[in-house]
């Protein structure tokens, strides 16, 4: 686990709205112990978007699920705003869930649905209706009020199952994949949508998901989650660009993994020479003969017939396939020592394609685009 | 032409069936409630609709009897039936089809065998009242067969089966993640339960109710093995009217006036508790 105090700070208010201390949990199955989260620290903003992002059988429900209380850590403390809430009921925590299958209420009305928790707490009639037209307004479905869940659509039904937690106004939302469940279309109009809606709300959202581009999209900052840890936290620009570990590198879009031994270095650079006229320069601090690995993006990457002048990253390869993807191309590049690189080339003119399959060329990048892994 | 026809001819067999063994003696039942005569000279349609009124006012006590222990034995398989079909949908884990199992053991041995052994066990100086008796916890006329509440209580068992199964089916069909829901917006565990599980799971209260109270209504076995006298059900006055007095008329008419009440009891039910909605649940 790398140092999660650093990456990123949360936005807003001195009092995080959710903190986790040191939490684990342990779930006992047929007398093995299996250990769902190893250890987790983190401390949510007030008002923040905040992602738990990673495979499935990370940990990241269990997180989620711990803050929400229906599960409890075994070892650890969860803060709602300074409180902690270890062994408080979920009935007794001012934080609301949305659902991955909605888990809405067959027999009741879309207004019944959205009321259930306002009515809960004994808010008055009057104040129940004007607060469930208000959030229904904001989901986009107002007239539907007399609805049953099942005569809505997908879409429909995932906004059902945000005004039901919104309506109560909770300290924090939690997002277990509420998006999964809709086609391509429909989630990346409602990935907008949940973004704006938290702007017009400003409640903290922590968000679940194993979709790389849905944390991408809507988070202030995500946390990748492996195996039980966090592996790194940070904004999506940091995530992306920077990714911390080969794990990270490989969950988050494509990322091309180089390794090798460090020939030269010095002003805060080392370079690594694996044939004549190639270098990959890294801005770090390792010293001769160590070896290291790094990454580097596809798009940071050009790919030409010629060598490239000055002293950037200059590497030998033969491509050995090519596809044409619309918006860009993608080649796949054999470096000189064995290495496989993807490319993505913008398409920018209509002119043909820069090298085709079987073709002997130099890929280039700019330094300052190589990241070493686990400094 | 084959392919529209394949449905019908698919369902032939089975509505023949019931046409020849259901619809065809439903039909002379009802003519036989209208005749007059005797097994010795033969019977004759004469449109007696006294025998209706006959029946009604013959066994206005046995009529109402019947149903006062139908609707105490449905109500009784409901309330024993619903935590034992709550237990296994939510905490049967793995071994809910062995729970299930075991529920339908029973099953396996005659139902007459049963009631029977039950007469063994409640007996006046059988094994569980006479030790009673013995240590002075019981006074020596104390007895438990041959009252309402044997009647009762041998309906309530062998009839609870069909009350767990239904509403074991309608439970199971509850996406536990309806429950965390609930607890999430607040809800207490009872009010999760009052608000959604209980609602979500009438169809199959009503299924049950359906299965236990119109057989339970109609048996005669307990009342002929554990009643006495002053404990006779509808149904023992009609299997005597049919296999002692030979009063075929009588008899039929009495059936059908007591299929007539439980339909229009069961309607009644149906309509109190919203049919639309409950229908609705179920079919979602």
């Amino acid at each position: 686990m790398t140092d999660t105090k650093e990456a990123g700070t949360p936005v807003g208010a001195d009092l995080a709205a959710i903190e986790l201390n040191g939490v684990k949990k342990t779930f006992h199955a047929h007398g093995d112990a299996v250990a769902a989260v190893k250890g987790i620290d983190v401390s949510i903003g007030e008002g923040e978007f905040f992602s738990l992002l990673g495979p499935s059988g990370c940990g990241k429900t269990t997180t989620m699920r711990m803050i929400a209380g229906f599960d409890e850590p075994t070892e650890g403390e969860v803060f709602l705003h300074g409180r902690n809430v270890v062994g408080v009921p979920p009935n007794k925590r001012d934080v609301n869930m949305v659902f991955q299958s909605y888990a809405l209420f067959p027999h009741m009305s879309v207004f019944e649905n959205v009321a259930f928790g306002l009515r809960r707490k004994g808010v008055a009639k009057s104040e129940v209706a004007r607060r469930v037209g208000e959030m229904l307004e904001i989901v986009d479905l107002k007239g539907r009020e007399k609805r049953r869940p099942r005569e809505l659509s997908g879409g429909q039904q995932q906004r059902v199952a945000l005004a039901r937690a919104l309506v109560n106004r909770p300290r924090a939302l939690l997002l277990d994949e509420p998006l999964g469940a809709l086609d391509l279309k429909l989630r990346q109009a409602m990935q907008v949508e949940l973004k704006r809606i938290q702007r017009e709300v400003g409640i903290t959202f922590v968000y679940v998901t194993h979709d790389q581009n849905e944390a991408l999209t809507m988070s202030d900052r995500i946390a990748v989650m492996n195996d039980g840890r966090i592996e790194q936290l940070g904004t999506p620009r940091e995530i992306y660009e920077r990714p911390a570990t080969t794990f990270v590198a490989g969950f988050i879009g494509t990322s091309n993994v180089l390794s090798g031994t460090v020939a030269r270095a010095g002003a805060g650079r080392a370079v690594i020479e694996p044939g004549l006229g190639e270098r990959i320069v890294v801005p770090c601090t390792a010293a001769p003969g160590e070896e290291i690995e790094l990454t580097v993006r596809p798009e940071k990457i050009d790919v030409r017939s010629d060598p490239p002048a000055g002293d950037g990253c200059a590497l030998r390869g033969t491509v050995t396939e090519v596809v044409y993807l619309g918006m860009f191309t993608n080649y796949n590049v054999t470096t000189s020592t064995g290495a496989e690189v993807v490319v993505f080339v913008q398409n920018v003119s209509s002119a043909d394609d820069v090298a085709t399959r079987g073709d002997s060329v130099w890929l280039s990048w700019d330094p300052r685009h190589s990241y070493v892994i686990g400094a | 032409m084959r392919r529209r026809l394949a449905p019908y001819a698919l369902i032939l067999p089975g509505g023949l069936w019931l046409a020849i063994f259901f619809v065809v003696p439903m039909v002379v039942m009802l003519s036989f409630s209208l005749m007059q005569g005797d097994v010795v000279n033969g019977f004759s349609l004469t449109w007696h609709w006294q025998n209706y009124s006959e029946a009604l006012s013959d066994y206005d006590d046995q009529l109402i009897r019947s149903l006062v222990y139908g609707v105490i034995a449905t109500a009784a398989c409901i309330v024993l039936a619903y935590p034992v079909a709550y237990w296994i949908a939510f905490r049967g884990g793995a071994r809910k089809t062995t729970f299930l199992f075991l529920l339908l053991l029973p099953f396996f041995v005659s139902f007459v065998l049963r009631t029977f052994s039950w007469k063994f066990l409640l007996a006046d100086d059988g094994i569980v009242l006479s030790p009673l008796k013995h240590a002075g916890l019981l006074p020596q006329d104390f007895h438990v067969i041959a009252t309402g509440f044997a009647v009762v209580a041998g309906l309530t068992y062998n009839y609870l089966p069909f009350m767990v199964l239904p509403i074991y089916v309608a439970l199971e069909r509850v996406d536990p993640k309806m429950i965390e829901a609930a607890q999430d917006l607040y809800a207490s565990p009872a009010q999760a339960f009052a608000r959604v599980v209980f609602p979500l799971s009438l169809p199959g209260v009503f299924a049950g109710v359906l299965m236990t109270f119109v057989p339970v209504s109609a048996d005669y076995v307990n009342a002929t093995v554990l009643g006495g006298t002053n404990n006779t059900m509808i149904g023992n006055i009609i299997q005597n009217l049919y296999l002692v007095n030979n009063d075929y008329p009588q008899a039929a008419a009495l059936s059908f006036t007591l299929m007539a009440i439980l339909l229009i009891g069961i309607f009644l039910y149906a309509r109190a508790l919203g049919t639309e909605d409950v229908l609705e649940v179920a079919t979602r």
